[in-house]
């Protein structure tokens, strides 16, 4: 018998992000599609955030055993590049989850982008505007460094309260 | 195995490899913690990349090879990386401009590599376009800080600019493998590149009061050929030793 596709995304939407552990799985847009394959076996698809980015492996376990806790033993896991995953994957409740965690989200790209737009690759610009602390909403805020803790972080400073904070990189 | 693609998707893989283990040498020695996470970051993102073309030279080299074999067990002049990325770290701003001088031929070739008819090399190249992106604005925001810092940091930075320049003139070269990988699909016109290549970092470098070097001045060549410096040889000594001395050891 078929495990319910709904089901089996109620699963993945309980699975907490290795390093973001505030937002799951489905909230980051890694899982692309759950169907089943012509061999009837259920097939999870996943993207990667980054290209090397440790927890990639990580997730692609914790699926498997959350499928077989509920009794799926036979679960296919694929990798999909393409459409690249950008920020936009994110939805709008995970934005406001990671705010509430202490992580600004992203900000800065273009709505609804979700294609490569090669004129963002060469325009050498500063740093993004429009990044607000996410401790007291200020948004005088300053970036002190170009990558964090994780592959999908970036360190700010919030200029009126003075705290560092992390800020999801747009991507 | 398929000969059109297999040694472009190599030297793609190679030039990853090579530069993301340079980077990597600097863990822990950076000159401040956010440069060394910067730096270890960047290194991260290309040994990500160089997983998925490797990988995918592997299964069109199709005997057995994986990603692994081809990282561990090849020789220097079986490797097909540029000169470029296998300069020897320097001081730090010998690091900084070889990273912008690739970062910024980079970003081009992985933006024409994702409008490739091959599908796998445009699914790659897009991944990749979006990390290598990010690396560009870093890399050309700390050529333009420091050259424009000192005197002491923009006589370092011109000394690494002058130093390095001859190791991208090899970036726009072609030889028949970019032909083959053009004609099924998958390359690039490097000469149009150079074009955007030289107005670019010409700009950046006079943003950062530094000189650019003649374009037309005598360039090295060979990596893409397997023709490569002793500095290779020396880094994949320290790669591949634990992978030499117990072949298919695991964590």
């Amino acid at each position: 018998m078929h495990t319910a596709t709904t089901d089996v995304w109620r699963w993945l939407s309980e699975i907490p992000d290795p390093e973001v552990p505030a937002v799951s799985i489905v909230d980051l847009g890694i899982v692309r599609d759950v169907r089943h394959g012509a061999d009837a076996r259920l097939v999870v698809t996943v993207t990667p955030t980054y290209s090397g980015c440790p927890a990639t492996e990580v997730i692609a376990n914790s699926i498997r055993e959350a499928l077989q806790d509920h009794g799926v033993a036979d679960a296919r896991i694929e990798m999909q590049l393409s459409p690249a995953w950008t920020t936009d994957w994110l939805t709008p409740e995970a934005k406001e989850k990671l705010r509430r965690y202490g992580i600004a989200p992203p900000a800065g790209l273009a709505p609804g982008e979700r294609a490569i737009d090669a004129s963002r690759i060469l325009r050498y610009r500063p740093a993004d505007d429009g990044v607000t602390c996410p401790r007291c909403g200020s948004a005088r805020t300053e970036l002190i460094s170009g990558f964090g803790s994780t592959p999908c972080k970036a360190l700010y400073r919030c200029v009126a309260c003075r705290e560092p904070f992390d800020y999801f990189k747009p991507h | 195995m398929d000969d059109a693609l297999h040694p472009y998707v190599l030297r793609l893989g190679d030039n990853a490899l090579v530069l993301s283990q340079r980077l990597g040498e600097w863990c822990g020695k950076g000159p401040a913690l956010e440069e060394d996470m910067a730096l270890t970051n960047v290194a991260l993102d290309l040994l990500g990349q160089a997983r998925m073309w490797l990988s995918y030279a592997a299964e069109l080299q199709g005997d057995g090879a994986d990603e692994d074999s081809l990282a561990y067990h090849r020789n220097a002049p079986e490797f097909r990386n540029l000169l470029l990325v296998e300069q020897p770290n320097g001081s730090y701003a010998d690091t900084l401009v070889r990273q912008f001088f690739f970062d910024a031929w980079h970003a081009l070739a992985l933006r024409e590599l994702g409008r490739s008819s091959e599908s796998r090399v445009a699914g790659i190249a897009q991944k990749a376009a979006k990390e290598v992106a990010y690396h560009l604005r870093r890399s050309s925001d700390l050529i333009v800080r420091l050259g424009d810092g000192t005197a002491r940091s923009h006589e370092m930075m011109q000394a690494a600019v002058d130093n390095l320049w001859r190791f991208t003139g090899e970036m726009f070269e072609t030889d028949a493998i970019d032909a083959a990988a053009r004609a099924a699909g998958a390359g690039f016109d490097a000469t149009s590149l150079r074009r955007e290549w030289l107005a670019y970092v010409g700009e950046v470098l006079e943003t950062g009061t530094l000189r650019m070097p003649p374009p037309e001045a005598w360039m090295q060549k060979g990596g893409k050929q397997g023709v490569h410096s002793e500095h290779l040889s020396r880094l994949l000594a320290e790669m591949q030793v634990l992978q030499r001395t117990h072949p298919g050891a695991k964590w």
